[in-house]
């Protein structure tokens, strides 16, 4: 029973760390995502007094990925009505020209404000819409809920390792009298603490399994795809081969880390 | 003849304390039995647990089964207490483990295969007639057996020397006969050094053995 109570202690505070670790993940993953839909969705406006080519408009800067022209056509027929055909004609022979321009990626405030000045530096650009007040609220907020993801990660991720220390503490100090023994016979220290090492790569082990099944339940249940899907993301909240390897690595590493933190202290009893 | 130990102006003490055996010289024959006495903290205990690198000395030389026991590294350390088996008075069974891993315990770190433990376990468990409690563990016998399986542990892996100390301490008159029938026995058929640290020497012991006492630190031998 007080084993059993070990295990699970040692097991909830390993799983707390892997799920700690998975939420971070599919923040950061929602947040690409995001950016992604952001990336398609956005574009900046140019307006230039001559024709600009697409080739030229990528030559300009490496984030440019394509441009499209803006007709205003849409805009001079609603003037139809209003202005003569002679007129609309000289409007639309010194009318500008307008762009939309789409780029590779998400840009940061910063990579808008320099993309702004590459552009400025061609003669024939008159004018450039970044939309950059907006675009700059949804990016810091998105930055700052990654970041608020991330330390809350990183203490309950130190906070837990701080338990598990503590758990092994109490192991070691259940198997010290078995450590002495063995050492009187002179068993290495590997032989030693084999039991210590067995206990927390079992306990690695099942953490992850729980961590599996709990993603798994997560994903069937769809509650949280469906609030994703709300917003336009659509993304794999967790990747059983990638994810599940990577939390049996962590939950291993730090299972056996504190292992050995804890079998380098134990003294030998005279 | 072979020395398994030798000690010369060896002297003992707990880190920074006053030494407790200090500039000690003798020798220990192979396949001889030695009995340590003393009285209550003389330092015939901390001298038995040099034997086996417990305590290392402040001064002097110590050299058991060959190997120099002065600033002696962990791997020689183990090696050589595989090849030493220790008998204490409180018995130190591992309570979690039956009878049968307990005297398992050297072969196994030995590197033993099962097959070869397994037999060499039986024949001891034999031996001490203690076969038929193979599967139970210590807290389920009594001192006298429990020490009787601590004999066969120390003997499970032949060893060169059996350091006991005080291995009747805390038994009764027949169990400390068995026990110092064991010891005879190890010594006379496996020829095996025997060392024991003991209050006071059997009266019919059936086998020829050394004598030395500690006293105020210093060791003298017994004629």
């Amino acid at each position: 029973m007080k084993s059993l109570k070990n295990h699970i202690s040692l097991i909830v505070a390993l799983f707390t760390v892997l799920f700690s670790v998975q939420i971070y993940v599919g923040v950061d993953r929602t947040i690409a995502a995001y950016e992604t839909r952001l990336k398609n969705d956005y574009s900046i406006i140019v307006v230039a007094s001559k024709t600009l080519t697409p080739v030229e408009f990528k030559a300009m800067d490496s984030l440019i990925e394509r441009s499209e022209s803006i007709s205003v056509d849409q805009v001079l027929e609603r003037l139809e009505g209003e202005m003569s055909k002679k007129n609309l004609d000289l409007l639309r022979l010194t009318l500008p020209k307008f762009y939309r321009v789409y780029l590779t990626r998400f840009p940061t405030p910063d990579e808008i404000g320099k993309l702004q000045k590459r552009l400025q530096r061609n003669s024939a650009i008159q004018r450039i819409e970044g939309y950059s007040q907006t675009h700059d609220t949804v990016y810091k907020l998105m930055l700052l809920f990654k970041d608020v993801v991330q330390l809350f990660s990183i203490a309950i991720a130190a906070v837990t390792s701080l338990l598990i220390l503590k758990e092994m503490r109490l192991w070691q100090f259940q198997h010290a009298e078995r450590m002495s023994i063995m050492a009187l016979f002179g068993a290495p220290v590997w032989l030693r603490s084999a039991v210590l090492f067995r206990l927390a790569i079992v306990d690695a082990l099942i953490a992850t399994v729980l961590l599996c099944l709990t993603f798994f339940a997560i994903d069937q249940y769809g509650w949280m795809n469906l609030l994703l899907n709300t917003v336009g993301i659509e993304i794999k909240l967790f990747d059983f081969l990638n994810d599940s390897l990577r939390s049996l690595l962590i939950a291993l590493g730090v299972a056996i880390v504190l292992t050995l933190t804890i079998v380098i202290g134990h003294e030998e009893e005279e | 003849m072979d020395k398994v130990i030798i000690a010369e102006n060896l002297s003992l003490s707990y880190k920074e304390f006053e030494s407790i055996i200090s500039k000690a010289s003798f020798s220990i024959d192979a396949g001889s039995f030695v009995f340590i006495t003393g009285a209550s903290g003389s330092g015939k205990s901390t001298l038995l647990k040099s034997f086996y690198g417990a305590i290392e000395p402040r001064a002097g030389s110590l050299v058991v089964g060959g190997v120099k026991m002065n600033r002696i590294s962990t791997s020689k350390l183990n090696y050589l207490r595989r090849h030493i088996g220790i008998v204490f008075q409180d018995y130190k069974l591992i309570k979690e483990w039956t009878i049968e891993k307990n005297v398992m315990l050297p072969l196994i770190i030995s590197g033993y295969t099962k097959e070869v433990s397994g037999e060499q376990v039986d024949k001891l468990l034999s031996h001490v007639k203690l076969g038929h409690q193979a599967g139970k563990y210590p807290p389920e016998l009594s001192g006298g057996e429990q020490q009787r399986v601590a004999m066969a542990r120390a003997l499970a892996h032949n060893p060169i020397l059996i350091l006991a100390d005080e291995p009747t301490g805390n038994l009764d008159e027949y169990s400390s006969q068995v026990i110092w029938n064991l010891l005879e026995g190890a010594n006379t058929q496996l020829k095996t050094t025997v060392v024991v640290v003991t209050h006071h020497i059997p009266e019919e012991m059936n086998v020829p053995f050394k004598h030395f006492h500690i006293e105020l630190g210093t060791i003298h031998e017994i004629a």
